[in-house]
């Protein structure tokens, strides 16, 4: 038996994310000065994680074969009303927490509904939605503001036992609370098979609208903790335009690095969180070779121009025209 | 997994089932009798009503009349999830797998096993490779991933999903159709054993011997009316035949044309070959001649059609136009003036036409450079074309601003083809173009084709319908599995011959299979 | 209202079939919006007041040509910001290199423009590459260019006196030129729409591109060319932009993706592409125009802005844009 073979070919996209991040990040950290040191390490983690969490939102969105153009604004409108709530005694913290995140849930299911139920194309319904989690980022903080439950936050973004980056713990506790009961439900197989090939997933009686409308919810949740871990970093609340468009725009880059197919129904979330760390690190990269930090909006942009350019390949084995209009 | 029945009576009707899809039916007040532990075949040509039944009994589409009692109780099926539930998997010719998804993960997809609400991966396996071993399958590794697999795999999965849910009544559409020899002799073991353990198949086939080596009962369905059952082997091939001979209607066609015979052929195929769809064609055809494509469905006919007018990739073989090789990469080219081609294609809703655009709009987009000089439209050129060509096959519009989608439609179709008619094409390809149209404009298109042939074009005209292949061609190609098995001309074209070439038996006056004139 | 059919149009008479029930709607409430704010303040029906809101709302008008077009053949460009930034800044910095630069300078910034778009098309009719995708990215590498070329800050060279004359002068007595500009742009959309073989793919396509290749259409390079004239269209725009401020600005682009994308679509185009009328997108240009001008005179903020916005464009588009029913 060669299931080697096989679990290879399965996941070969997630891989591949993940060799590309270990050689970028083996490179970076032999260039840096320090070295491969826990503070390098952390501070790598911290700032990877936050796109971590917005991508694996947009992997889940992306493995049925739409699109969330506002988990950006999701994960701005989350981090807006955790500067309110996450304050506090550990009672009206954890509250807090729990409010977040359920707005973020809510945020996701309102996508799916007007997705599945209303029957609108996911890109301009999810732009205005975007526009109206904005708005209401916008009235929660108006200007930068408010703060966090200190405690909580310098837990979560610290180290424990002395070297493991606390926010990587959390990646990977979301990632087994979230991704790994949903991937192995009959629903996450739902959503994987809706994507990958929607007639056949109705041929077989598999529960399409649910699946779907479960992953754009949990995909709100996923960006909420997003948003949670920006308040946990930067002790305020800023309804910040450009980087909710940002975080959108890079989830995308980190979701089709990571060997989600934009297609739908192939890859999975780590390679997308995997994705989402090398991306991180193209600026990291920069730094260490002494390039002008300017330089880090175009090569990020080529990266991403790259990656999308790669999946047109299969072009070349269409041998039907007519399926280049499928 | 059913007990097998005391006494054999059946346990599943149809009775009275009629579908229509928009005017046109598919199927009319069709009964049907499932008995446990036997297979039973269903016969009948193109368009007799095989796929609508199928497609009803799966729950893929709902019946307009009728009723069916499953342990005689009244049942219908929302979607084919609800079919499954009560026992009943088809195996479909289009294939139901999920091609980024492994192979245990489809066998197993419409009822994993769980475990704490979670799929239990390890005894999906386990499932999923009982399910290919009970398939004859066992060599495919239940982990592959589905789209990897060449398609005799796929539809072996295909298979073992089927009998993965243990099915009551286990449907097969043409399931053998992609299968190599040996799979097949191991399908037909499975199949034999199922029956033995009391499981009901309905086996849809066109391949006679199969239905033959397989069948106990068999049912014989024409013009979407079931027409007898038999019991298997109480009737010849010929007699066979016959049962599915026999129209409620006689076209009128115009008289046939004669052609000079030291005409010189305006369009060639060598050898013409692409991917294992079609293999081997050559046939020549010249101006004023019909050629006809027969065969049942899907044996290639659509395939060579998008072959000659440049869709296909990767082709083998030649293409000559007035005796020279030509590339045609595009349909731009193919319609191009050294070559003068028209393409009516197979589905006018989705290839033929923009639906919410306009009469005119539709009429005039094939010729555009002919009444556009430069790019800018001349409306007046435009207005004297579209008048000619709504006259000319009297076009029934109110005005050439309605969307054409308005149109009844027979009107929908002439618009298809007067908008290349438009071009003044030299040699045209009609993909089956009477189908799903009235009467009265079916015989409009037949004295059109005429016509044209009198007029000079050469014609390649695929139907499904044997009766316009005998009324309106000079000659038939018949495809048998992506090439031409035999080829029939003038009187020799007959129900008899095109049927029993089709289905690849040699029966009655049918000319051998001997391959086609070069 | 659960408008299911693959084809409304059907429903109406072939009169009314012109008059889209989305033009017709956004028309009127263009009217109620003027009502409504003629209550809150008399000037609202002022010539000058309404001269004025056609020359901001022009500026939106030219951008959202180049968005219909591509939505028209069922498509989207989410490279507007940047295009947009990227022409008004190039404009500027050619106007920096002596007479011949200031000569050439809109041009440039517009060619700009056109090259981002030609990527685009590239991606989108060659390589397949959804869209949306496509897009988003080549913004990303426009941004990454100008940052680059800017040093991440507004650039210093201020627009050219063409510019300005061309945002903000006075060729007709009355009209300002941004709104001539506007409506010449218009003129030549609709007859390219409506009278050229291009337009009539754009639509086929956008309806269905199969039967459009079947009939001899070279599809692919229609929908290249319809994004090279969007990113054209969007470069222009800034270049208006930029003489209206009389100099470039880092992120002036984006605030012009989402308006000029609702415009079209409260317009009554499709967003699944091949149906909708320019008059459509000019309704939806000054509703979006009126509706911003409206909210900031009652000092409505930037978040109940950006809130509205939101909920009109689901709302209209749950009314006419909803994908048909599967079964």
């Amino acid at each position: 038996m060669s299931d080697w073979r096989y679990r290879l070919a399965e996941h070969h996209g997630t891989l591949l994310a993940i060799g590309i991040f270990v050689v970028m990040f083996a490179v970076y950290t032999s260039n840096h000065p320090a070295g491969l040191t826990a503070n390098v390490v952390q501070t790598a983690a911290n700032k990877g994680v936050l796109l971590a969490f917005v991508a694996m939102a947009q992997a889940l969105v992306v493995i049925t074969a739409g699109i969330d153009l506002s988990v950006g604004m999701t994960f701005v409108l989350t981090n807006c009303l955790a500067s309110w709530l996450v304050v506090g005694s550990p009672l009206e913290t954890t509250f807090g927490v729990v409010v977040v995140l359920a707005v973020g849930l809510l945020c996701g299911a309102v996508n799916g509904a007007i997705v599945i139920y209303g029957r609108l194309q996911p890109i301009v319904a999810t732009i205005a939605t975007g526009a109206i989690y904005f708005g209401i980022a916008l009235m929660l903080r108006p200007f930068p503001g408010g703060g966090v439950n200190e405690d909580l936050a310098d837990a979560l973004t610290g180290r424990l036992f002395g070297f493991v980056p606390a926010s990587l713990v959390t990646l990977g506790a979301v990632v087994l609370l979230v991704w790994v009961p949903f991937s192995r439900s009959v629903y996450g197989r739902a959503a994987y098979a809706a994507g990958s090939s929607e007639v056949a997933a109705y041929m077989s009686g598999v529960p399409i609208r649910r699946a779907k409308f479960m992953a754009y919810s949990l995909s709100g949740l996923l960006a909420a903790v997003g948003g949670l871990f920006l308040t946990f970093f930067t002790y305020t609340g800023e309804a910040a335009y450009a980087s909710g468009n940002a975080y959108t725009l890079f989830s995308i880059a980190a979701v089709v690095l990571g060997g989600v197919s934009l297609f739908g129904g192939k890859g999975s979330v780590i390679g997308a969180i995997f994705g989402a760390l090398a991306f991180r690190t193209i600026g990291d990269l920069l730094f260490v070779f002494d390039f002008d930090p300017l330089w880090q909006p175009l090569f990020q942009g080529v990266v991403l121009l790259v990656a999308v350019s790669l999946g047109a390949f299969a072009l070349f084995r269409v041998r039907n025209r007519l399926d280049w209009f499928a | 997994m059913a007990a097998p029945s005391a006494d054999t009576a059946a346990f599943f009707r149809m009775e009275g089932v009629s579908k229509r899809y928009g005017g046109v039916r598919a199927i009319e007040k069709a009964d049907l009798a499932v008995t446990a532990g036997s297979i039973h075949a269903i016969l009948g040509e193109n368009g007799a009503g095989k796929s609508t039944l199928i497609k009803i009994i799966a729950g893929v589409v709902a019946p307009d009349e009728g009723r069916m009692l499953l342990d005689g109780r009244e049942v219908s099926f929302a979607s084919p999830g609800a079919a499954n539930a009560a026992g009943i998997a088809c195996i479909f010719q289009e294939l139901s797998l999920v091609p980024d998804l492994s192979v245990a993960d489809n066998i197993m997809i419409s009822d994993p096993p769980r475990r704490f609400g979670l799929i239990d991966r390890n005894a999906q396996r386990r499932m999923a490779e009982a399910a290919l071993e009970r398939a004859g399958a066992a060599d495919i590794h239940p982990m592959a991933l589905v789209k990897d697999l060449p398609l005799s795999r796929r539809q072996m999965v295909e298979i073992a999903k089927a009998l993965a849910r243990k099915p009551r009544i286990l449907i097969l559409d043409e399931a053998t159709s992609a299968l190599t020899a040996a799979d097949v002799s191991k399908v037909f073991a499975v199949l034999k054993r199922l029956r033995q353990e009391g499981m009901a198949l309905l086996y849809i086939s066109h391949r006679m011997h199969e239905i033959a080596e397989l069948a106990d009962e068999c049912s014989v369905f024409r013009n979407g009316r079931h027409v007898a059952t038999y019991p298997a082997g109480s009737k010849s091939d010929n007699e066979v035949i016959e049962m599915m001979i026999g129209r409620e209607y006689r076209h009128i066609f115009p008289p046939k044309g004669t052609v000079a015979a030291e005409a010189k052929p305006v369009l060639e195929c060598r050898r013409l070959g692409w991917t294992d769809r079609l293999r081997d064609i050559s046939f020549s055809i010249r101006p004023g001649e019909v050629v006809g494509l027969g065969g049942l469905d899907g044996q290639g006919q659509r395939e060579l059609l998008l072959a000659l007018f440049g869709v296909l990739r990767g082709m083998t073989g030649e293409i000559r136009v007035d005796g020279a090789p030509v590339r045609v990469s595009s349909p731009a080219a193919a319609r191009a003036d050294g070559i003068g081609m028209a393409l009516i294609p197979e589905d006018r809703k989705t290839e033929g036409l923009m639906l919410p655009m306009s009469v005119r709009e539709n009429l005039s987009f094939a010729a555009l450079d002919r009444i556009a000089p430069h790019g800018i439209i001349n409306r007046g050129i435009e207005d004297g074309k579209i008048e000619e060509m709504v006259r000319l096959l009297s076009i029934k519009t109110a005005n050439p601003d309605i969307p054409v989608g308005a149109l009844s439609g027979g009107n929908q179709q002439k618009v298809v083809i007067a908008k290349w008619l438009m071009r003044g094409p030299r040699i045209i390809l009609l993909n089956d173009p009477t189908r799903g149209i009235d009467v009265g404009t079916k015989q409009e298109i037949y004295q059109l084709l005429r016509r044209l042939a009198d007029e000079g074009a050469a014609i390649i005209f695929y139907s499904t319908d044997y009766d316009e292949l005998i009324g309106c061609c000079d000659r038939v190609l018949v495809l048998y599995d992506g090439t031409v098995k035999t080829e029939l001309v003038g009187e020799g074209i007959t129900d008899r011959a095109l049927i029993a070439s089709a289905l690849n038996i040699n029966a009655g006056d049918g000319v051998p299979a001997s391959g086609a004139a070069a | 209202m659960t408008d299911t059919t693959s084809d409304p149009a059907r429903r109406f008479p072939s009169f009314l079939r012109r008059a889209d029930p989305a033009v017709l709607t956004a028309f009127v409430c263009i009217a109620l919006l003027l009502v409504f704010g003629s209550l809150y303040s008399t000037s609202f029906l002022s010539p000058e007041y309404l001269l004025q809101q056609l020359k901001v709302a022009s500026f939106l008008g030219v951008i959202a040509t180049g968005m219909m077009i591509v939505i028209l053949l069922g498509q989207i460009d989410l490279s507007v910001p940047w295009v947009v930034s990227a022409g008004a800044m190039m404009a500027c910095a050619a106007a920096a290199y002596g007479t011949a630069g200031v000569a050439l300078a809109i041009p440039f910034g517009v060619l700009c423009g056109v090259a981002i778009g030609l990527v685009n098309g590239i991606g989108v009719a060659y390589l397949r590459i959804p869209s949306m995708i496509i897009t988003l990215a080549t913004n990303a590498v426009a941004q990454g260019l100008m940052v680059v070329y800017t040093g991440g800050f507004s650039p210093q060279d201020s627009a050219p006196e063409a510019m300005r004359w061309l945002a903000t002068g006075f060729l007709l007595p009355g009209v300002p030129n941004a709104v001539l500009i506007w409506a010449i742009v218009g003129a030549a959309a609709v007859f390219l729409l409506t009278r050229t073989t291009f337009g009539r793919s754009v639509y086929a396509i956008g309806n269905r591109e199969r039967a459009a290749y079947l009939s001899g259409i070279d599809t692919r390079r229609v929908v290249l060319i319809a994004f090279a004239i969007s990113g054209g269209l969007s470069a222009f725009g800034g270049v208006l932009l930029a003489g209206y401020a009389s100099k470039a600005a880092q992120s002036m682009g984006d605030a012009y993706l989402l308006p000029a994308i609702a415009a079209v679509v409260l317009g009554g185009t499709s967003i699944l592409g091949g149906r909708g009328s320019y008059l459509g997108t000019v309704a939806g240009v000054i509703l979006i125009t009126l509706l911003q001008s409206i909210l900031s005179v009652m000092q409505m903020p930037e978040a109940g802005r950006q809130v509205i916005y939101g909920v009109v464009i689901v709302a209209m588009l749950l009314l006419y844009g909803r994908a048909p029913a599967s079964r």
